[in-house]
């Protein structure tokens, strides 16, 4: 039997506020534990929620990204339950009025384009932690996570394969970010996903019974666990067994997935709109300020690089992957006033490589874009060679300094002048005469020799078109 | 002293006839004289209110002061006091001492008044009757056999018995006027929104509203001046300028239209108390007044609505009470879950119980639409009909409640007869409109309350027809036998 497998992703992505969701607390990652959590945050006896009108901004700002309808009215509920990380008793999200509607959002697989679609997306508070480790037989309870905005956006189950599934999330990753309302930080739990996955016999148009594997927080996760997950419901399903409607917890060490919880346990979470906050109004003064404020979206961008800059298809995708770095390539293109292919190949090639090696991002990138424009632009003109700008990109790396400071203190500029090379070329003939005979018997490869013994006496800085062209003309002479 | 009007003691105060330590030295041993029978107060204030009494003083000799300006009062003890215990009278919050204050009470401490305590009240404000107080219930000083009312019974009780001058109470279905009318005294329930709810304890978000007891409607009016306002610290209080509530106190009700809905009308309506509301709406129309019946076809439907509506909401509002980070916690929970029900069954009361779980049904999966639906739609068809009288009247008159105060014990194991007693004033609630109770006769020698609802932001003008008639009567002045004596 073949086997269709069908995929819809839920993603929480954390809205990059400075202050929570309903209180003035500081939403920063990595504080002492309990010393982010005001009494708003702590649930306190007659505390009150106040709505972020960034937050707000921020779900708008997405929504219209994805061409979504944006709700003139949306509402707040209580989703009501009881555990220790949760301070209310409930969790306060939107549930039959959201501020996002149906949007889309398009993906390319195999080179074939894709569109999913977003069927909502909505303004929720994040729940603390509960630290079971640290503690021996208890739990601690760290409330600086509790209050911070939460965007969930859900999609319809329009992917078909694992690959679409992460093409989908890296779309909506690299969106995030460029709408600058998520830091995309997946470790830190800024960015995480719950994947819906079922199979279905090839050509059955009804969906299979779903389970839902939870906070996904890596590409690599979301990837081996749908594989894992469809392996397991299509060897249930062949061996005569049903699939239960379930939520699934995807372990990385053993790269399985467990059974959390059957829907027969799950919550009756008691929905109600929450009585302290006013419906979320919407007006076109707001969306107009939102629409103003929108940057140039990755697809466009991209379409953009490829007429602008001629790139292709991979290297205009590379670049435009985030924000910070096509801003980084456009910046350099600019300061280089050169040749905009060679500026992309120095970024994604000498740049991002020593950007991974010591871990580093665009954004805390040591050379900057107008220091590797500047080193460009060196190649550009000839000043310099490729394999000397190499070397002055090693200068660059562990200091302030401009690429022309570099190459002048360390005396790197190209000799191209065709007197002082000839000179050489002279010198080296007269006392290798074997060798011009060689050449002259018609033993070309010879020539190799003679370019390595100037490039070796002129420590590389030979123009070598030059050295080319002059002993072509000397030896045949 | 007790008996005087809040412009009269702040006369004195001006004048020093008197220091604002030694007014509230003076309430303070009335508190502790009378206090014992009545059990109006939870927690007493001394030390701090003596100190704010002396800084109080020192800014009426620099010329600073204001009305309340060293002027006594009592705050419900569901409002937040910042360093005193806070217990919205449950054993739940017995050792919850709030980090904040709420925003109406530090009001009030800006324009001046000292706190001498806080006040005795249904658990989580979740009563009629003051009886399920964790404190034990409150003595009405008219007949200590009967209860104050509530659930605002404690403040209710201690104005009535001059305990304060002034008191804070909430109202949620009644439970400022309801006390006010069994207690013989002023109370003032203003438009939602027009007070912070930002640290007053929540019993029903949509419905709880701050207000005042005093003896006057014109005390009234001083203190609900002060309390009221918008903030942005509550997202349902309205933003909007408050109006000077003294200045219409003036005011002839010369050619006003009274309502007089004629549901709140009917046969079942007792006769005694009826009489005293027609001869307290006489008065009015000797004044001036035009009298009309109107009809609010959808009142009926206003307690079965609000046992809907108040109950879905505290069901959740009531869940932070978890034992985990403040408040009651069982000894030595076994598990979370152990410690969820312990904590919370040994913390709260019986009332308080059967409200969560009522609740928690009405909005269950199968029974959100039956019942939470659609008594939100039944509260919108109640807003229109008080909308559609307000296009005929400027006030709407009736009783407060249909009995006078009713023996302790009396309803206490009957719910439903219990809920019924605020059938007058929970619509009010329902629509989120201003109402206001004051003294309007005896039956039985015990109080009768004349219910008046204004429009929307009226306070203005439904302090100033009740004020007028306060100007026709003496009901207000009367104190209970015993507690006229000075001690």
């Amino acid at each position: 039997m073949q086997w269709e497998t069908v995929i819809g992703l839920e993603i929480h992505a954390q809205l990059a506020t400075k202050s929570k969701i309903f209180s003035g607390a500081s939403t920063a990652y990595g504080a002492e534990p309990n010393t982010q959590a005001c009494a708003v945050d702590l649930g306190l006896p007659g505390t009150l929620p106040v709505l972020n009108e960034q937050a707000v901004r921020f779900a708008v700002k997405f929504g219209l990204a994805i061409g979504a309808h944006i709700a003139p009215y949306s509402v707040f509920a209580r989703k009501n339950y009881f555990y220790p990380d949760l301070p209310k008793g409930y969790q306060t999200s939107q549930f039959d009025k959201p501020i996002v509607g149906l949007g889309q959002i398009d993906i390319v697989v195999d080179g074939e384009i894709k569109t999913i679609g977003v069927t909502r997306a909505h303004l929720e508070e994040d729940a603390g932690k509960s630290l079971h480790e640290d503690y021996q037989g208890m739990t601690g309870v760290d409330l600086n996570r509790a209050g911070t905005p939460l965007l969930e956006i859900v999609s319809e189950p329009d992917m078909r394969s694992s690959a679409e599934a992460v093409a989908y999330v890296k779309k909506l990753h690299t969106l995030v970010q460029y709408l600058g309302i998520c830091d995309g930080n997946m470790q830190e739990g800024s960015f995480r996903c719950d994947v819906n996955v079922s199979v279905r016999p090839m050509g059955q148009e009804e969906f299979g019974t779903r389970a839902e594997i939870k906070n996904l927080n890596s590409f690599r996760f979301i990837e081996k666990a749908i594989a894992h997950e469809v392996e397991r419901q299509i060897d249930v399903i062949e061996s005569g067994g049903k699939v239960v409607q379930e939520t699934r917890l995807y372990d990385s060490n053993k790269d399985e997935t467990r059974s959390m919880r059957s829907k027969e346990e799950a919550n009756d979470y008691r929905y109600f709109p929450c009585p302290d906050l006013l419906p979320v109004e919407i007006t076109s003064e707001l969306l107009d300020d939102m629409r103003d404020s929108l940057p140039e979206l990755p697809a466009a961008k991209k379409q953009r690089f490829q007429q602008q800059y001629g790139l292709n298809e991979y290297d205009s995708d590379v670049l435009t992957t985030q924000r910070a770095m096509a801003n980084f390539y456009e910046d350099a293109v600019n300061f280089a006033d050169a040749e905009s292919k060679l500026v992309a190949n120095w970024v994604m090639g000498e740049l991002s490589a020593g950007l991974n090696q010591h871990s580093l991002t665009i954004s805390t990138s040591p050379v900057s874009a107008e220091r590797l424009g500047g080193l460009v632009k060196r190649i550009a003109d000839q000043t310099i060679s490729g394999k000397i700008a190499k070397k002055v990109f090693e200068f660059m790396w562990g200091s302030e300094s401009s690429a022309d400071e570099i190459i002048e203190r360390e005396g790197l500029m190209q000799i191209s002048d065709t007197g002082e090379l000839e000179k050489i070329i002279d010198q080296l003939m007269a006392d290798n005469e074997a060798q011009v005979e060689q050449f002259r018997a018609g033993k070309t490869k010879v020539l190799g020799f003679f370019v390595g013994s100037i490039m070796k006496q002129t420590q590389g800085k030979a123009n070598p078109q030059e050295v080319n062209k002059l002993l072509q003309e000397k030896l045949k002479e | 002293m007790y008996n005087k009007s809040l412009k009269e003691l702040s006369i004195s105060l001006q004048n020093r006839d008197i220091s604002s330590v030694e007014l509230s030295q003076y309430f303070l041993d009335r508190i502790k004289h009378f206090d014992g029978e009545i059990n109006s107060v939870i927690t007493l204030n001394e030390d701090a209110a003596l100190l704010a009494a002396e800084q109080a003083d020192k800014n009426i000799q620099s010329g600073k002061a204001g009305l309340l300006t060293g002027i006594p009062l009592l705050h419900k003890d569901i409002f937040c006091t910042q360093g005193l215990r806070t217990s919205c009278g449950s054993k739940m919050l017995d050792n919850f001492i709030a980090p904040y204050t709420a925003t109406a009470v530090s009001q009030l401490e800006q324009a001046g008044a000292v706190m001498l305590g806080k006040t005795n009240m249904d658990e989580f404000a979740m009563g009629s009757s003051n009886e399920t107080s964790f404190y034990g219930g409150v003595k009405n000083p008219w007949d200590l056999n009967t209860v104050p009312g509530g659930s605002s019974g404690g403040s209710a009780a201690a104005v009535a018995a001059r305990l304060a001058p002034l008191a804070s109470g909430t109202d949620t279905g009644g439970s400022i006027r309801q006390p006010a009318a069994f207690c013989g005294i002023t109370g003032i329930k203003p438009t939602y929104g027009r007070v912070s709810r930002y640290g007053m304890i929540a019993f029903a978000s949509s419905l709880d509203q701050g207000g005042a007891f005093a003896k006057s409607a014109e005390d009234a009016a001083v203190m609900l001046q002060a309390m009221s306002g918008f903030d942005e610290k509550d997202s349902t209080s309205v933003d909007r300028p408050v109006d000077d509530l003294l200045d219409h106190l003036g005011d002839s009700i010369k050619g006003l239209t009274i309502g007089l809905p004629k549901e709140f009308f009917t046969d079942d309506l007792d006769n005694d108390i009826r009489e005293k509301v027609e001869a307290a709406v006489d008065a009015l129309k000797s004044a001036g007044a035009n009298i009309k019946e109107i009809s609010l076809p959808n009142i009926n439907l206003s307690v079965p609505a609000y046992y809907v509506v108040a109950p879905a909401e505290c069901s959740a509002n009531l869940s932070r009470f978890d034992g985990v980070r403040f408040g009651h916690r069982c000894d030595s929970p076994k598990d979370l879950e152990d410690l969820y029900k312990r904590s919370r069954g040994e913390g709260f009361g019986d009332e308080v119980k059967r409200r969560i779980m009522i609740g928690a049904y009405v909005l269950s999966a199968g029974y959100y639409d039956a019942y939470y639906k659609k008594a939100q739609q039944v509260r919108r068809l109640i807003r229109e009909d008080f909308a559609q009288a307000f296009k005929e009247v400027d006030i709407i008159a009736s009783a407060t409640a249909p009995s006078v105060a009713f023996s302790a014990g009396e309803k206490k194991d009957d719910p439903v007869s219990m809920y019924l007693s605020d059938i007058f004033t929970i619509g009010v609630n329902l629509a989120g409109l201003p109402g206001m109770s004051v003294p309007c006769g005896f039956v039985d020698k015990k109080p009768v309350g004349l219910q008046l609802i204004g429009n929307y932001f009226e306070e203005s003008r439904l302090l100033n027809v009740a004020h007028q008639y306060q100007q026709l009567t003496d009901w207000h002045l009367a104190v209970p036998a015993g507690y006229e004596k000075e001690v």
